[in-house]
């Protein structure tokens, strides 16, 4: 313990909510996505720096399910859900 | 010693999660955004467990630390690549630096 | 530091959840969901509940995520279905303000009454974390979240159970009619890899966490959402087709762990309460229930998935 995971983890989180502009403003689909997608790898490691900053072990195994799970949204996206290359109805 | 190596990797991997962020802020389409979100956030999730692993009590706790990153790597590769082709299939163009940003 | 970090995790947390209720755009909604998702991972986090946090990075983050992104994409022209138009806004005319008005006026008291009569509740007489505390030593497992999942509330997740495998039947019921073709998208290569490179680390993370189980974080929910996750990488990646109807084997395997916990409970009756396990046999039944839940949740989950998927596969 270095005593930086916890003031990292906030930077971290931070980021994140830099990130979600992105998410809100688009333009296209794929570009929320990316968000989202950032959402996971940036998670995996607050979750990483929070098991490190006293939150235990067991909060590695949760980084862990993330980072195994974090390709199936976005492949599901790239499959399944992107047909357009701009989305209608957009208020941001 | 030890403890100064994890701080300046962690650090270093802090930056580089800053600099996906500004990457997928700022980049003016897609196909550049894929790059800042697969390149430099998953060397900063690598920096990251690298110098977490550092301080790991156990061999088995480092080593299941450092298997996080090549499983990241490889799915973020896996799904930047299907996002690409898809909008390349979608017919969007990639941004020319000619064109006027949007 | 941590009261800035858990102030920022709640802000995220409410205005995530509020525009993806408001936004009209359906893709924005769902990639909004995802992300409510995780922020939630991390809100369980650090509220020290890791097993939530691991629950919710598997279900809320990865599942959930692809099922509302695959819907989306039926949703979508150019599937080849008759393309509904984008959800219809509301007429903003008097009428409809009113009604928006009155709903908001009586959810409102309703959340008003809901919080004075959380105030109003008189302390609790049981402690409830001394209590499990106190019986873990005959619970058969080491983790009281385990302890309390299985032994001492066991009825609970067994009525849990038996929802999921309703939900399933419901499923079945709509039948392949109910789905519009989904667009199985251009097959990759390089899926079909990850899918060999990750399939095989999941179902191995599975066991880990089934057998975790009884001593730290993890259990047959996190596991099974784990097994069912693998399934839908194998589907989307053309790996594995579509159920298009459950066989016998199918359907044995999504009642199964349902049908060997009730038979646990039946075989237990005898001890008095329901699910009363006799402490030296506590941790095998435990165990026994665990992996017979793991195979049928992972089942269940990814039938909600891949169940009539293929549905535009039939001439």
């Amino acid at each position: 313990m270095t005593g930086l995971e916890a003031p990292l983890a906030l930077f971290l989180l931070v980021n994140l909510l830099a990130a979600l502009v992105r998410a809100a403003r688009g333009p296209t689909a794929a570009d929320r996505m990316l968000a989202a997608l950032l959402f996971g790898s940036t998670g995996v490691g607050m979750l990483l720096l929070l098991a490190y900053a006293g939150g235990g072990a067991p909060l590695v195994d949760a980084a862990l399910v993330l980072a195994l799970l974090a390709a199936i949204a976005g492949v599901a996206f790239a499959q399944r859900a992107w047909h357009r290359d701009r989305e209608g109805g957009d208020d941001a | 010693m030890l403890e100064a190596l994890s701080a300046l990797l962690l650090l270093a991997g802090a930056g580089f999660y800053l600099a996906g962020t500004v990457g997928l802020l700022r980049f003016p389409d897609v196909y550049a955004r894929l790059h800042a979100l697969t390149k430099a956030d998953n060397l900063g999730l690598g920096l990251t467990v690298l110098g977490l692993a550092l301080q790991a009590d156990s061999l088995a706790a480092a080593l299941k630390l450092l298997l996080i990153w090549p499983l990241a790597l490889a799915a973020s590769a896996t799904v930047s690549h299907a996002i690409a082709r898809r909008a390349a299939g979608l017919g969007l163009k990639p941004w020319r630096p000619e064109e006027k940003r949007p | 530091m941590n009261l800035l970090l858990d102030g920022l995790l709640v802000l995220a947390l409410l205005w995530s959840a509020w525009r993806a209720l408001a936004s009209p755009d359906l893709a924005r909604a769902v990639v909004l969901f995802i992300v409510f998702g995780l922020l939630m991972a991390l809100a369980w986090a650090r509220l020290n509940a890791p097993d939530i946090a691991l629950a919710e990075a598997a279900i809320g983050a990865g599942l959930t995520g692809a099922l509302l992104l695959d819907a989306l994409g039926r949703l979508q022209p150019g599937t080849g279905a008759p393309a509904p138009e984008s959800p219809a806004q509301p007429p903003a005319n008097r009428a409809g303000r009113r009604w928006t008005g009155s709903v908001a006026l009586v959810a409102g008291l309703l959340a008003a009454a809901l919080a004075y009569a959380l105030f109003q509740l008189p302390a609790p007489t049981v402690r409830l974390p001394e209590q499990v505390a106190a019986n873990m030593a005959a619970s058969g497992v080491d983790h009281p979240v385990t302890a309390v999942l299985l032994n001492f509330r066991g009825y609970d997740t067994l009525l849990e159970v038996a929802v999921l495998l309703i939900a399933l039947i419901g499923l079945l019921t709509l039948g392949p009619a109910a789905g519009r073709p989904a667009a199985p998208g251009p097959a990759n290569p390089l899926l079909k890899a990850l899918a060999r490179l990750l399939v095989p680390l999941m179902i191995l993370s599975a066991g880990y966490l089934l057998w975790a189980g009884a001593h730290r974080p993890g259990g047959a929910f996190q596991a099974g959402a784990l097994l069912a996750a693998a399934a839908v990488l194998l589907h989307l990646a053309q790996l594995l087709p579509a159920w298009a109807s459950p066989g016998r084997l199918l359907r044995l395997g999504l009642a199964g762990g349902f049908l060997i916990f009730l038979g646990v409970a039946a075989a237990l009756l005898a001890e008095g309460a329901l699910l009363t396990y006799p402490p030296a046999q506590a941790g095998g039944l435990i165990l026994l229930i665990e992996a017979g839940l793991t195979v049928s949740l992972g089942l269940i989950l990814a039938g909600l998935f891949l169940l009539f998927a293929g549905a535009e596969e039939r001439p």
